[in-house]
């Protein structure tokens, strides 16, 4: 028996396939989302809509109450990690999280390196904004990749933004000649083998989900109809005005996501949307999505 | 030729349509009641067996499921599917089909740290089956008419009951179509009762 395999991790992001991940900070927050259909729950100390408000170091949250969430549900549990803290993705794997996040929406701890992700067994889900930041975390051992988008906004811009990049990059790579593709590998930054890999099937060599301002079911539809595999959503369940029926509507929308008749129907009487932010009003500094590279 | 229908609501569907197609068929998604009505097999993938059981609610397929599997179409369930074909759970409640006599622990084997591939010896197979186990059930209790097929330190890990035939693992993600083979037989003898008929 062989545990940790390249297979048996990314194995389990195919599983999430055309699910919804939903941000939870509390035991509570879980079985609504379980309740509501998500696939799995990330733990999570504060939503990024908070993190965003409150300012300061976001962390790793506390032990006891990812303990208290994973007792909670029978789905999977995921957590988030500092770019670059390998202690603290230490101290999840050892906790038993089934996937671990490590995420910009978090403040770095390391501006240089990433986390060797290879020396888990937990398997990992990293964000980018474009195929080549996606090829290095891959290369890196991430086993599942992620838009970025802009976390805690609302505001789906930048998650349409990095998923339209990441496919245009993969349609050129795929109409190359062998020849131009270690000069793309270059100028990308990208490892040449992983390069070669997706020149050759045309896609990521793992899932890729949307992340990053998605509040409605429509915007979970866009990007599953963009190519996303299934989706995360943050703040847009909880920091909404009744967020069961949304986590719910959020879920049918990904599954029919391209029947716009249900999308209608799922979508009718919501309520009150996460307030979200224009991107216009965000300085560079305020942006979570240049944390890492 | 015949369809295979994969139920699509939610999980590996694509590589169990991938797997068909490995296998010299053809395949179709099946997320709507009628989508039942022109298919030859059933596939139910893996993925996370109380979403597919809350949308397979919600979109009124249960009942219209239970009589096709019931008047004999071939199925097959991996994991979530498996879980979802069966008659209960150890623990909890969930949405089920109930046409497979088995009482399923989920997670049995552990959390995604304890996930694992093994070569497996399934009978009838002169090499084994390269089997990936993700977060995996295991079949707790097996009722009357339930042949097991595999198991790994004896828990019940494939199972069949008549035309339904169920994995804790997935073939699908291994690029070896011997089981899925297995399905396709099963549905072209299938396609030939219904043209007797």
């Amino acid at each position: 028996m062989e545990a940790g395999t390249d297979r048996v991790k990314r194995g389990l992001a195919e599983m999430l396939k055309g699910g919804v991940i939903m941000d939870v900070v509390n035991a509570e927050q879980a079985k609504i989302a379980e309740e509501a259909g998500a696939v799995a729950v990330m733990a999570l100390e504060r939503v990024p809509a908070d993190i965003r408000r409150d300012g300061g170091v976001a962390r790793m949250a506390d032990p006891e109450k990812i303990q208290e969430i994973i007792d909670s549900v029978s789905i999977p549990v995921m957590g988030k990690v500092r770019i670059g803290h390998f202690v603290e993705a230490q101290v999840l794997q050892s906790l038993g999280v089934d996937y671990i996040d490590e995420s910009e929406v978090l403040t770095p701890a390391d501006e240089e390196n990433h986390i060797d992700k290879w020396a888990f067994v937990t398997p990992f889900v990293c964000g980018a904004r474009n195929l080549g930041e996606a090829l290095r975390r891959i290369g890196e051992g991430a086993a599942m990749i992620r838009t970025k988008g802009e976390a805690g906004t609302g505001n789906v811009v930048e998650a349409v933004r990095h998923m339209r990049t990441m496919n245009r990059e993969i349609r050129a790579l795929s109409s190359m000649e062998s020849g131009e593709l270690m000069a793309s590998a270059k100028t990308m930054g990208a490892p040449f083998d992983l390069v070669q890999e997706v020149a050759g099937s045309g896609r990521l060599p793992v899932v890729n989900f949307a992340a990053g301002g998605i509040a409605t079911p429509s915007d979970a539809a866009l990007m599953m109809q963009l190519g996303c595999d299934g989706v995360f959503v943050g703040s847009g369940i909880f920091k909404s005005t009744d967020p069961a029926p949304r986590a719910r509507a959020i879920v049918e929308a990904v599954t029919f996501h391209d029947t716009p008749e249900t999308i209608a129907k799922v979508s009718s009487g919501l309520g009150e949307a996460m307030v979200g932010i224009e991107m216009g009003t965000l300085s560079d500094s305020e942006l979570l999505q240049n944390r890492g590279w | 030729m015949t369809a295979v229908g994969v139920l699509a609501l939610q999980g590996d569907v694509r590589e169990h349509a991938r797997a068909v197609e490995t296998a010299g068929g053809t395949w179709a998604p099946v997320r709507r009641p009628e989508d039942l009505e022109s298919i030859d097999a059933l596939i139910i993938p893996g993925g996370e067996s109380t979403t597919i059981g809350k949308l397979a609610t919600i979109y009124g397929l249960m009942e219209p499921m239970r009589r096709a599997i019931s008047g004999g179409l071939p199925t097959f369930g991996t994991c979530a599917g498996m879980i979802f074909l069966a008659a209960g759970v150890t623990a909890g409640a969930q949405a089920q089909l109930g046409v497979l006599d088995v009482i399923v622990e989920r997670n049995a084997f552990g959390r995604q740290n304890e996930s694992f591939e093994t070569n497996l010896e399934i009978p009838g197979f002169e090499q084994p089956f390269r089997a990936v186990f993700i977060r995996a059930p295991w079949v707790a209790k097996v009722g009357g008419g339930v042949e097991v097929i595999a198991a790994v330190d004896e828990h019940p890990v494939m199972v069949r009951q008549g035309n339904i035939l169920a994995s804790s693992f997935h073939p699908e993600l291994t690029g070896d179509v011997r089981i899925h083979t297995m399905v396709l037989q099963a549905a072209a003898g299938r396609r030939r009762m219904d043209g007797e008929r």
